[in-house]
Protein backbone atom coordinates (compact mmCIF):
# COMPACT_ATOMS: atom_id res chain seq x y z
CA UNK A 1 0.00 0.00 0.00
CA UNK A 2 1.23 3.59 -0.39
CA UNK A 3 2.47 5.50 2.52
CA UNK A 4 1.13 8.87 3.70
CA UNK A 5 2.53 11.39 2.28
CA UNK A 6 1.28 14.65 4.25
CA UNK A 7 2.16 17.52 1.27
CA UNK A 8 3.94 17.36 -1.90
CA UNK A 9 7.44 18.40 -0.36
CA UNK A 10 7.76 15.33 0.99
CA UNK A 11 6.91 13.62 -2.02
CA UNK A 12 9.69 15.04 -3.86
CA UNK A 13 12.06 14.43 -0.93
CA UNK A 14 11.36 11.55 0.38
CA UNK A 15 9.61 9.37 -3.07
CA UNK A 16 11.38 7.36 -5.73
CA UNK A 17 9.92 7.65 -9.08
CA UNK A 18 8.07 3.84 -9.83
CA UNK A 19 6.62 4.77 -13.03
CA UNK A 20 4.71 6.89 -14.54
CA UNK A 21 0.78 6.54 -16.05
CA UNK A 22 -0.18 8.44 -19.36
CA UNK A 23 -3.93 9.41 -20.06
CA UNK A 24 -4.07 10.09 -23.96
CA UNK A 25 -6.12 12.00 -25.70
CA UNK A 26 -9.96 11.65 -26.33
CA UNK A 27 -10.59 12.33 -30.22
CA UNK A 28 -14.11 11.21 -30.67
CA UNK A 29 -15.51 14.64 -30.56
CA UNK A 30 -13.11 16.16 -32.91
CA UNK A 31 -10.13 18.71 -32.61
CA UNK A 32 -11.21 19.84 -29.11
CA UNK A 33 -9.08 19.20 -25.97
CA UNK A 34 -10.52 16.14 -24.01
CA UNK A 35 -9.09 13.28 -21.88
CA UNK A 36 -10.16 9.59 -22.15
CA UNK A 37 -12.02 8.89 -19.15
CA UNK A 38 -10.90 5.08 -19.44
CA UNK A 39 -9.12 4.63 -15.76
CA UNK A 40 -6.10 2.97 -16.07
CA UNK A 41 -5.35 -0.05 -14.33
CA UNK A 42 -2.11 0.41 -12.56
CA UNK A 43 -3.59 2.58 -10.47
CA UNK A 44 -6.31 0.60 -9.55
CA UNK A 45 -4.69 -0.04 -5.69
CA UNK A 46 -3.94 3.62 -5.67
CA UNK A 47 -6.53 5.82 -5.85
CA UNK A 48 -10.38 5.54 -6.06
CA UNK A 49 -12.11 5.70 -9.49
CA UNK A 50 -14.51 8.35 -8.84
CA UNK A 51 -11.79 10.76 -7.80
CA UNK A 52 -9.49 10.95 -10.63
CA UNK A 53 -12.34 10.25 -13.19
CA UNK A 54 -13.94 13.77 -11.15
CA UNK A 55 -10.63 15.27 -11.71
CA UNK A 56 -10.09 14.36 -15.81
CA UNK A 57 -14.10 15.42 -16.19
CA UNK A 58 -13.20 18.81 -14.54
CA UNK A 59 -10.54 19.60 -16.50
CA UNK A 60 -12.39 18.19 -19.75
CA UNK A 61 -14.74 20.93 -18.78
CA UNK A 62 -11.95 23.56 -18.01
CA UNK A 63 -11.01 23.27 -21.76
CA UNK A 64 -14.24 23.17 -23.13
CA UNK A 65 -14.70 26.05 -21.67
CA UNK A 66 -11.51 27.53 -23.13
CA UNK A 67 -12.28 26.44 -26.51
CA UNK A 68 -15.43 27.49 -26.35
CA UNK A 69 -17.07 29.42 -29.34
CA UNK A 70 -19.49 31.51 -28.32
CA UNK A 71 -20.05 35.10 -27.89
CA UNK A 72 -17.05 36.00 -25.80
CA UNK A 73 -14.71 34.61 -28.20
CA UNK A 74 -16.41 36.29 -31.42
CA UNK A 75 -16.02 39.51 -29.50
CA UNK A 76 -12.11 39.59 -28.60
CA UNK A 77 -11.30 38.00 -31.96
CA UNK A 78 -13.04 41.02 -33.81
CA UNK A 79 -11.55 43.37 -31.58
CA UNK A 80 -8.39 41.73 -32.14
CA UNK A 81 -8.87 41.96 -35.87
CA UNK A 82 -9.68 45.49 -35.70
CA UNK A 83 -6.29 46.50 -33.90
CA UNK A 84 -4.42 44.21 -36.58
CA UNK A 85 -3.93 42.25 -33.18
CA UNK A 86 -1.92 44.55 -31.36
CA UNK A 87 -3.99 43.76 -28.30
CA UNK A 88 -2.97 40.55 -27.90
CA UNK A 89 0.17 41.72 -26.78
CA UNK A 90 -0.97 43.72 -24.25
CA UNK A 91 -4.13 41.33 -23.18
CA UNK A 92 -4.24 37.92 -22.05
CA UNK A 93 -6.27 35.61 -24.12
CA UNK A 94 -9.47 33.95 -22.61
CA UNK A 95 -7.99 30.38 -23.16
CA UNK A 96 -4.91 31.71 -21.18
CA UNK A 97 -7.02 32.67 -18.23
CA UNK A 98 -8.79 29.31 -17.96
CA UNK A 99 -5.34 27.53 -18.46
CA UNK A 100 -4.16 29.55 -15.53
CA UNK A 101 -6.86 28.72 -13.64
CA UNK A 102 -6.56 24.82 -14.51
CA UNK A 103 -2.71 25.04 -13.39
CA UNK A 104 -4.05 26.32 -10.36
CA UNK A 105 -7.11 23.72 -10.27
CA UNK A 106 -4.28 20.44 -10.59
CA UNK A 107 -2.02 22.31 -7.97
CA UNK A 108 -5.03 22.11 -5.64
CA UNK A 109 -5.69 18.48 -6.91
CA UNK A 110 -2.34 17.41 -6.15
CA UNK A 111 -1.83 18.85 -2.52
CA UNK A 112 -5.19 17.68 -1.27
CA UNK A 113 -6.24 14.25 -3.21
CA UNK A 114 -2.86 12.83 -5.52
CA UNK A 115 -0.24 13.84 -3.12
CA UNK A 116 -1.37 11.90 0.24
CA UNK A 117 -1.53 8.83 -1.76
CA UNK A 118 2.16 9.25 -3.77
CA UNK A 119 0.44 10.18 -6.73
CA UNK A 120 1.76 13.57 -8.88
CA UNK A 121 -0.38 14.77 -11.76
CA UNK A 122 1.58 16.91 -14.35
CA UNK A 123 -0.71 19.78 -16.28
CA UNK A 124 -0.96 19.15 -19.92
CA UNK A 125 0.20 22.51 -21.21
CA UNK A 126 3.67 20.91 -19.90
CA UNK A 127 3.20 18.13 -22.15
CA UNK A 128 2.27 19.75 -25.28
CA UNK A 129 -1.41 18.82 -24.14
CA UNK A 130 -0.96 15.69 -25.86
CA UNK A 131 -1.44 13.84 -22.54
CA UNK A 132 -2.10 13.65 -18.71
CA UNK A 133 0.90 12.30 -16.76
CA UNK A 134 0.48 11.06 -13.79
CA UNK A 135 3.97 10.23 -11.89
CA UNK A 136 3.09 7.95 -9.26
CA UNK A 137 6.09 6.95 -6.80
CA UNK A 138 6.70 4.72 -4.06
CA UNK A 139 8.44 6.03 -0.08
CA UNK A 140 12.14 5.86 -0.88
CA UNK A 141 13.18 6.07 3.08
CA UNK A 142 10.69 3.67 4.51
CA UNK A 143 13.52 1.08 6.65
CA UNK A 144 16.70 3.21 6.78
CA UNK A 145 17.71 6.46 8.13
CA UNK A 146 18.34 9.08 5.19
CA UNK A 147 21.29 11.98 4.75
CA UNK A 148 19.02 14.37 6.43
CA UNK A 149 17.66 12.98 9.30
CA UNK A 150 20.81 13.40 11.62
CA UNK A 151 20.46 17.16 11.73
CA UNK A 152 16.61 17.09 12.17
CA UNK A 153 16.64 14.23 14.98
CA UNK A 154 19.22 16.71 17.02
CA UNK A 155 16.72 19.74 16.64
CA UNK A 156 13.64 18.19 17.62
CA UNK A 157 11.86 18.65 21.09
CA UNK A 158 11.35 16.38 23.40
CA UNK B 1 0.65 13.02 22.94
CA UNK B 2 0.00 16.89 21.81
CA UNK B 3 3.97 17.59 21.32
CA UNK B 4 3.61 15.10 18.95
CA UNK B 5 0.97 16.75 16.61
CA UNK B 6 2.34 19.96 16.91
CA UNK B 7 5.80 18.30 15.97
CA UNK B 8 4.55 17.33 12.93
CA UNK B 9 2.95 20.40 12.01
CA UNK B 10 5.90 22.55 12.79
CA UNK B 11 7.83 19.69 10.30
CA UNK B 12 5.08 20.63 7.86
CA UNK B 13 6.25 24.25 7.82
CA UNK B 14 8.84 25.76 5.77
CA UNK B 15 11.18 28.72 6.00
CA UNK B 16 10.39 31.27 3.49
CA UNK B 17 12.37 30.78 -0.31
CA UNK B 18 12.92 34.65 -2.00
CA UNK B 19 12.41 33.74 -4.93
CA UNK B 20 11.02 37.33 -6.45
CA UNK B 21 13.45 39.19 -8.45
CA UNK B 22 13.83 42.71 -9.58
CA UNK B 23 13.34 41.83 -13.17
CA UNK B 24 10.17 39.20 -13.56
CA UNK B 25 11.77 36.88 -16.60
CA UNK B 26 15.71 36.73 -15.12
CA UNK B 27 15.88 34.68 -11.52
CA UNK B 28 18.79 33.75 -9.59
CA UNK B 29 19.12 30.43 -11.17
CA UNK B 30 19.56 31.93 -14.24
CA UNK B 31 22.78 33.77 -13.07
CA UNK B 32 24.21 31.04 -11.14
CA UNK B 33 23.75 28.51 -14.15
CA UNK B 34 22.89 30.08 -17.14
CA UNK B 35 20.43 28.08 -17.99
CA UNK B 36 19.56 27.64 -22.02
CA UNK B 37 16.13 28.40 -22.78
CA UNK B 38 13.70 26.07 -24.19
CA UNK B 39 14.32 27.88 -27.83
CA UNK B 40 18.19 26.98 -28.13
CA UNK B 41 17.70 23.40 -27.96
CA UNK B 42 14.50 23.06 -30.22
CA UNK B 43 14.54 20.00 -32.23
CA UNK B 44 12.79 21.49 -35.33
CA UNK B 45 14.83 22.68 -38.00
CA UNK B 46 13.13 26.79 -37.10
CA UNK B 47 15.17 30.03 -36.95
CA UNK B 48 14.72 32.04 -33.49
CA UNK B 49 15.15 35.61 -32.94
CA UNK B 50 14.35 38.42 -30.01
CA UNK B 51 15.64 35.51 -27.32
CA UNK B 52 12.94 33.24 -28.81
CA UNK B 53 10.31 35.55 -29.30
CA UNK B 54 10.32 35.50 -33.33
CA UNK B 55 10.29 31.74 -34.84
CA UNK B 56 10.65 31.32 -38.23
CA UNK B 57 11.47 28.42 -40.89
CA UNK B 58 14.92 28.02 -42.02
CA UNK B 59 15.03 29.13 -45.81
CA UNK B 60 13.60 33.15 -44.99
CA UNK B 61 14.76 34.20 -48.32
CA UNK B 62 11.29 34.24 -49.78
CA UNK B 63 9.88 36.40 -46.93
CA UNK B 64 12.58 39.26 -47.90
CA UNK B 65 11.67 38.95 -51.10
CA UNK B 66 7.89 39.41 -50.25
CA UNK B 67 8.62 42.47 -47.66
CA UNK B 68 10.86 44.40 -50.07
CA UNK B 69 8.22 43.95 -53.00
CA UNK B 70 5.60 45.29 -50.25
CA UNK B 71 7.76 48.12 -48.79
CA UNK B 72 9.34 49.26 -52.00
CA UNK B 73 5.40 49.52 -53.89
CA UNK B 74 3.82 51.22 -51.19
CA UNK B 75 6.93 53.61 -50.91
CA UNK B 76 6.70 54.26 -54.39
CA UNK B 77 2.93 54.77 -54.29
CA UNK B 78 3.00 57.48 -51.19
CA UNK B 79 6.38 59.06 -52.57
CA UNK B 80 4.96 59.87 -56.22
CA UNK B 81 1.33 59.14 -56.51
CA UNK B 82 -0.46 60.08 -53.29
CA UNK B 83 0.50 63.52 -53.73
CA UNK B 84 -0.84 63.96 -56.90
CA UNK B 85 -3.86 62.26 -55.84
CA UNK B 86 -4.29 64.18 -52.40
CA UNK B 87 -4.26 67.06 -54.09
CA UNK B 88 -6.99 66.15 -57.20
CA UNK B 89 -8.88 63.91 -56.07
CA UNK B 90 -8.91 63.71 -51.95
CA UNK B 91 -6.86 62.72 -48.79
CA UNK B 92 -8.76 59.93 -47.98
CA UNK B 93 -6.86 58.00 -50.72
CA UNK B 94 -3.41 58.33 -48.79
CA UNK B 95 -5.63 57.90 -45.47
CA UNK B 96 -6.60 54.61 -46.50
CA UNK B 97 -3.77 53.39 -48.27
CA UNK B 98 -1.84 53.98 -45.15
CA UNK B 99 -4.06 51.93 -42.91
CA UNK B 100 -4.26 49.19 -45.58
CA UNK B 101 -0.37 49.24 -45.86
CA UNK B 102 -0.17 49.24 -42.25
CA UNK B 103 -2.56 46.04 -41.51
CA UNK B 104 -0.85 44.05 -44.26
CA UNK B 105 2.23 44.26 -42.85
CA UNK B 106 1.14 43.70 -39.39
CA UNK B 107 -0.40 40.41 -40.29
CA UNK B 108 2.58 39.54 -42.31
CA UNK B 109 4.96 40.23 -39.59
CA UNK B 110 2.16 37.92 -37.66
CA UNK B 111 2.08 35.23 -39.48
CA UNK B 112 5.79 34.76 -39.74
CA UNK B 113 6.76 35.10 -36.36
CA UNK B 114 4.42 33.66 -34.16
CA UNK B 115 4.74 30.05 -33.45
CA UNK B 116 1.73 27.94 -36.43
CA UNK B 117 1.27 25.30 -33.54
CA UNK B 118 3.98 23.59 -33.11
CA UNK B 119 3.54 19.95 -31.14
CA UNK B 120 6.44 19.40 -29.06
CA UNK B 121 7.83 15.73 -29.52
CA UNK B 122 7.04 13.20 -27.10
CA UNK B 123 9.25 12.51 -23.63
CA UNK B 124 11.52 9.96 -23.81
CA UNK B 125 9.01 8.31 -21.10
CA UNK B 126 6.44 9.22 -22.91
CA UNK B 127 7.86 7.45 -26.30
CA UNK B 128 8.18 4.38 -24.22
CA UNK B 129 5.21 4.36 -23.31
CA UNK B 130 3.16 4.26 -26.74
CA UNK B 131 5.94 1.93 -27.74
CA UNK B 132 4.95 -0.91 -25.27
CA UNK B 133 1.63 -0.31 -25.85
CA UNK B 134 2.24 -0.81 -29.75
CA UNK B 135 4.06 -3.79 -29.08
CA UNK B 136 1.01 -4.95 -26.69
CA UNK B 137 -1.11 -4.39 -30.17
CA UNK B 138 1.30 -5.86 -32.45
CA UNK B 139 2.80 -9.13 -30.13
CA UNK B 140 6.16 -7.73 -30.65
CA UNK B 141 7.59 -10.56 -33.37
CA UNK B 142 11.11 -8.84 -33.31
CA UNK B 143 10.74 -7.28 -36.98
CA UNK B 144 9.85 -3.39 -37.68
CA UNK B 145 6.21 -3.16 -37.40
CA UNK B 146 3.94 -1.48 -40.25
CA UNK B 147 3.43 1.92 -39.92
CA UNK B 148 1.69 2.57 -37.08
CA UNK B 149 -1.97 4.27 -37.06
CA UNK B 150 -4.91 4.35 -34.58
CA UNK B 151 -8.68 4.94 -35.92
CA UNK B 152 -11.27 6.81 -34.20
CA UNK B 153 -14.72 8.27 -35.01
CA UNK B 154 -15.31 12.09 -35.18
CA UNK B 155 -18.80 12.79 -35.78
CA UNK B 156 -19.22 9.80 -36.88
CA UNK B 157 -16.61 9.99 -39.57
CA UNK B 158 -13.92 7.13 -39.13
CA UNK B 159 -10.76 9.19 -38.95
CA UNK B 160 -6.86 7.67 -38.89
CA UNK B 161 -4.25 8.80 -36.74
CA UNK B 162 -0.86 8.56 -38.13
CA UNK B 163 2.14 8.07 -35.84
CA UNK B 164 5.08 10.45 -36.19
CA UNK B 165 8.22 8.52 -36.13
CA UNK B 166 10.22 11.53 -35.52
CA UNK B 167 8.13 13.02 -33.23
CA UNK B 168 7.54 9.87 -31.72
CA UNK B 169 3.71 10.88 -30.85
CA UNK B 170 0.47 9.54 -32.30
CA UNK B 171 -0.52 12.85 -34.49
CA UNK B 172 -3.98 14.32 -33.63
CA UNK B 173 -6.21 14.54 -36.59
CA UNK B 174 -5.98 17.55 -38.70
CA UNK B 175 -2.21 17.50 -37.61
CA UNK B 176 0.93 17.07 -40.30
CA UNK B 177 4.93 16.60 -40.26
CA UNK B 178 6.33 19.36 -42.12
CA UNK B 179 9.71 18.60 -43.48
CA UNK B 180 10.63 21.67 -44.37
CA UNK B 181 10.35 22.43 -40.86
CA UNK B 182 10.56 19.04 -39.39
CA UNK B 183 7.84 19.82 -36.33
CA UNK B 184 4.51 18.31 -36.59
CA UNK B 185 2.26 21.23 -37.10
CA UNK B 186 -1.60 21.07 -35.68
CA UNK B 187 -4.14 21.66 -37.99
CA UNK B 188 -1.52 21.88 -40.56
CA UNK B 189 -2.48 23.94 -43.49
CA UNK B 190 0.72 24.46 -45.67
CA UNK B 191 4.34 25.96 -45.82
CA UNK B 192 4.57 29.01 -47.06
CA UNK B 193 7.94 29.98 -48.18
CA UNK B 194 6.88 33.54 -49.04
CA UNK B 195 5.84 34.31 -45.21
CA UNK B 196 8.78 31.78 -44.35
CA UNK B 197 7.01 29.34 -41.93
CA UNK B 198 4.16 27.02 -41.72
CA UNK B 199 0.73 27.81 -41.73
CA UNK B 200 -1.19 26.02 -38.87
CA UNK B 201 -3.56 26.62 -35.98
CA UNK B 202 -2.59 29.79 -34.75
CA UNK B 203 -1.28 32.19 -37.13
CA UNK B 204 -4.00 30.48 -39.90
CA UNK B 205 -6.28 33.52 -39.43
CA UNK B 206 -3.10 35.77 -39.74
CA UNK B 207 -2.39 34.68 -43.01
CA UNK B 208 -5.95 35.17 -43.97
CA UNK B 209 -6.25 38.39 -42.93
CA UNK B 210 -3.00 39.18 -44.46
CA UNK B 211 -3.69 37.25 -48.06
CA UNK B 212 -6.85 39.34 -47.83
CA UNK B 213 -5.44 42.62 -47.04
CA UNK B 214 -3.08 42.28 -49.50
CA UNK B 215 -5.90 41.64 -52.34
CA UNK B 216 -7.43 44.84 -51.45
CA UNK B 217 -3.84 46.95 -51.24
CA UNK B 218 -2.77 45.65 -54.59
CA UNK B 219 -6.19 46.33 -56.22
CA UNK B 220 -6.29 49.74 -54.77
CA UNK B 221 -2.98 50.73 -55.81
CA UNK B 222 -3.74 49.19 -59.36
CA UNK B 223 -6.08 51.65 -59.39
CA UNK B 224 -5.03 54.98 -57.78
CA UNK B 225 -1.77 54.40 -59.76
CA UNK B 226 -4.28 53.94 -63.38
CA UNK B 227 -6.35 56.92 -62.36
CA UNK B 228 -3.02 59.12 -61.57
CA UNK B 229 -1.61 58.01 -65.25
CA UNK B 230 -5.03 58.77 -66.67
CA UNK B 231 -5.67 62.08 -64.89
CA UNK B 232 -1.64 63.26 -65.78
CA UNK B 233 -2.37 62.09 -69.57
CA UNK B 234 -5.38 64.28 -69.96
CA UNK B 235 -3.37 67.35 -68.77
CA UNK B 236 -0.49 66.55 -70.89
CA UNK B 237 -0.52 63.51 -73.20
CA UNK B 238 0.07 59.45 -72.56
CA UNK B 239 3.70 59.41 -73.30
CA UNK B 240 4.46 62.93 -70.80
CA UNK B 241 2.86 61.27 -67.94
CA UNK B 242 4.43 58.25 -68.42
CA UNK B 243 7.86 60.04 -68.15
CA UNK B 244 6.91 62.90 -65.76
CA UNK B 245 6.16 59.55 -62.93
CA UNK B 246 8.48 56.63 -64.02
CA UNK B 247 7.28 54.53 -60.40
CA UNK B 248 3.95 54.56 -61.46
CA UNK B 249 4.97 52.02 -64.80
CA UNK B 250 6.65 49.39 -61.79
CA UNK B 251 4.05 49.94 -59.59
CA UNK B 252 1.34 48.79 -62.31
CA UNK B 253 3.52 46.18 -63.43
CA UNK B 254 4.24 44.84 -59.98
CA UNK B 255 0.37 45.14 -59.06
CA UNK B 256 -0.45 43.65 -62.11
CA UNK B 257 1.53 40.51 -61.83
CA UNK B 258 0.67 40.24 -58.16
CA UNK B 259 -3.29 40.52 -58.12
CA UNK B 260 -3.90 37.42 -60.03
CA UNK B 261 -2.22 34.90 -57.74
CA UNK B 262 -3.08 37.04 -54.29
CA UNK B 263 -6.74 37.21 -55.36
CA UNK B 264 -6.38 33.75 -56.71
CA UNK B 265 -5.29 32.63 -53.03
CA UNK B 266 -7.68 34.69 -51.25
CA UNK B 267 -10.56 33.41 -52.77
CA UNK B 268 -9.44 29.85 -52.57
CA UNK B 269 -8.50 30.41 -48.86
CA UNK B 270 -12.44 31.57 -48.43
CA UNK B 271 -13.57 28.81 -49.92
CA UNK B 272 -11.27 26.39 -47.79
CA UNK B 273 -12.21 28.48 -44.78
CA UNK B 274 -16.16 28.21 -45.09
CA UNK B 275 -15.91 24.98 -45.66
CA UNK B 276 -13.55 24.33 -42.45
CA UNK B 277 -11.05 22.54 -44.59
CA UNK B 278 -7.19 22.65 -44.81
CA UNK B 279 -5.20 22.94 -47.63
CA UNK B 280 -3.68 19.52 -47.05
CA UNK B 281 -6.74 17.99 -46.84
CA UNK B 282 -8.27 19.50 -49.85
CA UNK B 283 -4.75 18.60 -52.10
CA UNK B 284 -5.50 14.93 -50.55
CA UNK B 285 -9.09 15.53 -51.32
CA UNK B 286 -9.79 13.62 -47.83
CA UNK B 287 -13.66 14.94 -47.49
CA UNK B 288 -14.63 14.75 -51.42
CA UNK B 289 -17.24 13.15 -51.87
CA UNK B 290 -15.53 11.19 -54.97
CA UNK B 291 -13.86 8.92 -51.99
CA UNK B 292 -17.22 7.65 -51.23
CA UNK B 293 -20.89 8.59 -50.70
CA UNK B 294 -20.81 8.58 -47.10
CA UNK B 295 -17.38 10.66 -46.99
CA UNK B 296 -18.39 14.22 -45.44
CA UNK B 297 -15.74 16.57 -43.31
CA UNK B 298 -16.48 16.15 -39.72
CA UNK B 299 -14.67 19.09 -38.64
CA UNK B 300 -17.72 21.67 -40.82
CA UNK B 301 -20.08 23.23 -38.00
CA UNK B 302 -22.86 22.89 -40.49
CA UNK B 303 -23.06 26.38 -42.27
CA UNK B 304 -20.71 28.84 -43.95
CA UNK B 305 -21.07 31.57 -40.92
CA UNK B 306 -20.44 29.59 -38.46
CA UNK B 307 -17.12 27.80 -40.26
CA UNK B 308 -15.98 31.78 -40.88
CA UNK B 309 -16.36 32.71 -37.30
CA UNK B 310 -14.76 29.56 -35.97
CA UNK B 311 -11.90 29.94 -38.26
CA UNK B 312 -10.99 33.68 -38.07
CA UNK B 313 -12.71 35.00 -34.35
CA UNK B 314 -12.91 31.54 -32.30
CA UNK B 315 -10.21 31.38 -29.62
CA UNK B 316 -6.57 31.23 -30.02
CA UNK B 317 -4.60 28.56 -28.75
CA UNK B 318 -1.22 29.25 -26.66
CA UNK B 319 1.79 28.19 -27.68
CA UNK B 320 2.90 24.59 -26.41
CA UNK B 321 6.22 24.99 -26.97
CA UNK B 322 7.03 27.35 -24.62
CA UNK B 323 10.29 28.90 -25.95
CA UNK B 324 11.50 31.65 -23.44
CA UNK B 325 10.87 28.68 -20.66
CA UNK B 326 13.92 27.31 -18.70
CA UNK B 327 15.47 23.97 -19.52
CA UNK B 328 14.88 22.22 -16.15
CA UNK B 329 18.21 20.76 -15.00
CA UNK B 330 19.21 17.24 -16.61
CA UNK B 331 17.58 14.22 -15.03
CA UNK B 332 17.39 10.61 -15.68
CA UNK B 333 14.82 9.17 -17.13
CA UNK B 334 10.99 8.53 -15.05
CA UNK B 335 12.56 11.55 -12.85
CA UNK B 336 10.03 13.54 -10.95
CA UNK B 337 8.16 15.66 -12.84
CA UNK B 338 7.93 19.54 -12.48
CA UNK B 339 4.20 20.55 -12.22
CA UNK B 340 4.19 24.23 -12.71
CA UNK B 341 3.36 27.20 -14.61
CA UNK B 342 6.72 28.51 -16.02
CA UNK B 343 4.79 29.86 -19.01
CA UNK B 344 2.95 32.25 -17.50
CA UNK B 345 5.55 33.18 -16.07
CA UNK B 346 6.62 35.41 -18.79
CA UNK B 347 3.45 36.93 -18.91
CA UNK B 348 2.41 37.26 -14.91
CA UNK B 349 4.60 39.07 -12.34
CA UNK B 350 3.32 37.45 -9.39
CA UNK B 351 3.78 34.09 -11.12
CA UNK B 352 7.07 34.90 -12.68
CA UNK B 353 8.92 32.08 -10.96
CA UNK B 354 11.25 29.39 -12.87
CA UNK B 355 12.44 26.57 -11.31
CA UNK B 356 14.57 23.57 -11.47
CA UNK B 357 14.04 19.99 -10.31
CA UNK B 358 15.67 20.87 -7.22
CA UNK B 359 13.74 23.89 -6.48
CA UNK B 360 9.83 23.96 -5.41
CA UNK B 361 7.34 25.00 -7.09
CA UNK B 362 5.24 28.50 -6.12
CA UNK B 363 1.37 27.22 -5.30
CA UNK B 364 -0.14 30.58 -5.50
CA UNK B 365 0.20 33.95 -4.67
CA UNK B 366 -0.84 34.21 -1.67
CA UNK B 367 1.24 31.37 0.00
CA UNK B 368 5.15 30.41 -0.06
CA UNK B 369 6.41 27.50 0.01
CA UNK B 370 9.15 26.75 2.55
CA UNK B 371 11.84 24.48 2.77
CA UNK B 372 11.03 21.70 5.60
CA UNK B 373 13.48 21.49 8.49
CA UNK B 374 12.87 17.51 8.94
CA UNK B 375 12.37 16.35 5.48
CA UNK B 376 12.40 13.02 6.23
CA UNK B 377 9.34 10.96 7.42
CA UNK B 378 11.38 7.81 9.35
CA UNK B 379 13.17 10.65 11.64
CA UNK B 380 9.83 11.99 13.09
CA UNK B 381 8.73 8.78 13.33
CA UNK B 382 11.98 8.04 15.35
CA UNK B 383 11.70 11.37 17.36
CA UNK B 384 8.28 10.80 18.26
Amino acid sequence: MATEFHNLQELRHNASLVTKVFIQRDYSEGTVCRFQAKFPSELDNRIERTLLGETVRTLNSYYAEAEKIGGQSYLEGCLACATAYIIFLCMETRYEKVLRKISGYIQEQNEKIYAPRGLLITDPIERGMRVLEISVFEDRGSGGSSPSSTMSSGSSAR
Amino acid sequence: MHLGVSESMRECEYSQISTRSSTPMETPYKKKTSKKRKWEIFPGRNKFYCGGRIMMAKQTGVFYLTLVLILVTCGLFFTFDCPFLALQLTPVIPVIGGVLFLFVLGTLLRTSFSDPGVLPRATPDEAADLERQIDVANGSTGYRPPPRTKEVVINGQTVKLKYCFTCKIFRPPRASHCSLCDNCVDRFDHHCPWVGNCVGKRNYRFFYMFILSLSFLTIFIFAFVITHIILRSHRNGFLNALKDSPASVLEVVVCFFSVWSIVGLSGFHTYLISSNQTTNEDIKGSWSSKRGKDNYNPYSHGNIFTNCCAALCGPLPPSLIDRRGFVQSDTPQLAPPTNGITMYGATQSQQSHMFSMESKPIVSDTETERLPPHPSSSSRAASQ
